[in-house]
């Protein structure tokens, strides 16, 4: 049965290994699913305006007599991006789609380099047998039975999907090292984050993050006495000040 | 020193309290931010392959460094906060684009095509020796069994096929002036490459699903020429068959070549283990699949526009048959690219994660 999630290590020459975290079943479905709507919107889009085009009319009927026209302008590209999107777009992106971008994956391989064009090319030959019966039935059984949720095609091609840190809010961890007093630098960060934040929170929330904080670094001595939105922030800028 | 220089921060005696101190440290690291973004910036800007310059790959390696440095200081004093996650992955993608640059998708198809191909072409031989034999072996079954029981034919040929050749003409007669030769030819390679893909896929049933793909096709084709051959239309089918299935034939036995590699791998695995063997022989094999699925579009063209053509003499038909079969070999070989295939290469080592 599954050990609970992993991080993939790779060795570095500076002696500090590279960590990064193995995504799971559901970003890696989540991020299907994304593409899975892009390659059908695509698909369709190309069926539908080649369609018109090819019609001269606002018609999706294919025309009496060009059947032959119909076939290899409207229906085989709509076909081809419908099924080589995956393929195509890994290769032209190294391992990523568009799905797995908002997701925040990518593709990598053991030795977590980013793949080569033989592997992206197996790993997606192998959606074959991931996909059977129906819905990546395979794929989804296997992935859950993995320790690195790997399916057939991972398997085969020697990847996985790992995720990939956005990037930072540099004002924001620059007002974190000036808020660490008091506070650790986890607490400095919320604390920053939710100061940031303040006006875009709905007033029980900014004052229950406000209580939940003040509890947490000053225990016994926070003053949670009730009050209005004003108090409860100053009270958080006196806690977050160095 | 240029870390030297970037680290800035508060100095923290040593003799101060341990939790100010830490907190003293972990100030000091997080002052750097900017200095990450930047260093995360140019080695994206790497990886896309927008920069060369010589002082920025200089400052990259700075980079790394400075990044290694602050990874292990993160997880020591902020293991689980934002700062230490962002850290990490700017780390490694850092380590990423210095080890393996950027990332062009032409050039690596190229290299895929011109190297990866005859290199696998030339691992797979004695693997595709077997498959042909097996596919021969299969189609002379099918030819001894229906001559000797032609009412067997049901079992390989629909009725309709049954009943032209019966009535004296192969069904493929007329087939233009039924389906447009670009429909035919698309309905015709989709077919055959997802064939293919299966042959190679089902490989991984310890070869038993390549031995049956290669086995049913072998079989139904000896079946049908022994019918033909009974009402005296074999030369037809041969005119049919020949332009397309010289490389057809060839490709369903090289992708079952490459499932029967993956078959072995995991019937016989190696020192790594049964998995480690099973990844090594499909990346070793797969890239085959590529080669198989171009020639294939080819073969389907000539399927649906030369083959079923009334007009093009059998002389024609066996050049055109003759003529795709060398430039198959050309390509698998890598001599269309000018050069013979070079030295198999292992494939990637294996890792611990």
């Amino acid at each position: 049965m599954k050990e609970p999630s992993a991080a993939l290590s790779v060795d570095s020459v500076t002696g500090i290994d590279v960590s990064l975290a193995v995504a799971g079943p559901g970003a890696r479905s989540f991020a299907f699913i994304i593409d899975w709507h892009i390659r059908l919107i695509l698909a369709l889009a190309w069926y539908v305006v080649a369609g018109v085009v090819s019609n001269a009319a606002f018609s999706l009927a294919p025309s009496p007599g060009h059947s032959q026209r119909w076939f290899t302008v409207v229906v085989i590209p709509a076909l081809a991006l419908y099924f080589l999107y995956h393929p195509a777009v890994e290769l032209a992106m190294r391992g990523r789609t568009p799905g797995k971008r908002r997701v925040g994956i990518r593709v990598v391989t053991r030795t977590g380099e980013p793949p080569g064009a033989g592997a992206l090319l197996v790993r997606n030959i192998f959606r074959l047998i991931d996909s059977l019966p129906v819905f990546y039935g395979v794929g989804l059984t296997l992935m859950v039975l993995t320790r690195d949720s790997l399916r057939c095609g991972d398997m085969a091609a020697g990847t996985l999907l790992v995720y990939e840190g956005g990037a930072a809010d540099t004002e924001l961890l620059h007002d974190a090292a000036q808020r660490i007093g008091r506070l650790d630098t986890a607490g400095a960060e919320i604390a920053a984050d939710l100061l940031k934040r303040w006006s875009s929170l709905v007033p029980e929330a900014r004052i229950r993050l406000a209580r939940q904080l003040l509890q947490r670094y000053l225990g016994a001595e926070a003053d949670l006495s009730e009050g209005d939105e004003l108090q409860w922030r100053s009270r958080l800028e006196r806690l977050a000040r160095p | 020193m240029a870390l030297a220089s970037r680290a800035t921060g508060p100095t923290v005696r040593r003799g101060a309290d341990p939790a100010a101190r830490q907190q003293a440290l972990a100030a000091a690291l997080l002052r750097r931010a900017r200095t990450w973004q930047e260093a995360d910036a140019r080695a994206k800007r790497f990886a896309r392959g927008r920069t060369g310059d010589a002082a920025d790959a200089v400052q990259l390696v700075e980079d790394y460094r400075l990044l290694a440095h602050d990874v292990a200081r993160a997880r020591t004093l902020m293991p689980a906060t934002r700062t230490r996650e962002y850290l990490e992955n700017a780390y490694a993608r850092a380590h990423a684009t210095l080890h393996h640059g950027a990332w062009r998708a032409g050039a690596t198809l190229r290299a895929l095509l011109v190297q990866e191909v005859p290199a696998a072409m030339r691992w797979l031989a004695p693997y595709l020796a077997w498959t042909a034999l097996i596919f021969t072996l299969a189609g002379c079954a099918g030819y001894a069994l229906v001559h000797r029981y032609p009412e067997l034919i049901a079992l390989f040929a629909s009725p309709q096929m049954i009943a032209s050749v019966e009535g004296g003409k192969l069904w493929t007669e007329g087939l233009l002036n039924v389906v447009p030769s670009s429909i035919l030819s698309v309905e015709i390679l989709t077919n055959n490459i997802v064939v293919s893909l299966f042959a190679y896929c089902l490989g991984f049933l310890f070869g038993l699903g390549t031995l049956y793909i290669l086995g049913l096709n072998g079989m139904m084709l000896g079946a049908v020429f022994a019918f033909v051959g009974e009402h005296g239309l074999a030369r037809e089918l041969l005119g049919f068959i020949v332009p397309h299935g010289c490389v057809e034939l060839s490709v369903m036995c090289l992708s079952g070549a490459a499932g029967a590699a993956i078959g072995e791998a995991l019937i016989r695995p190696g020192p790594g283990g049964r998995l480690e063997s099973f990844r090594a022989a499909s990346l070793r094999s797969g890239v085959i699949l590529l080669a198989c699925a171009l020639l294939l579009v080819g073969a389907g063209l000539i399927e649906g526009f030369v083959s079923p053509d009334p007009r093009i003499s059998f002389t024609a038909r066996i050049a055109i048959g003759v003529g795709y079969f060398a430039l198959m070999v050309a390509f698998l070989t890598g001599r269309l690219w000018g050069r013979g295939a070079p030295p198999a290469r292992n494939p990637p080592a294996a890792s611990s994660s």
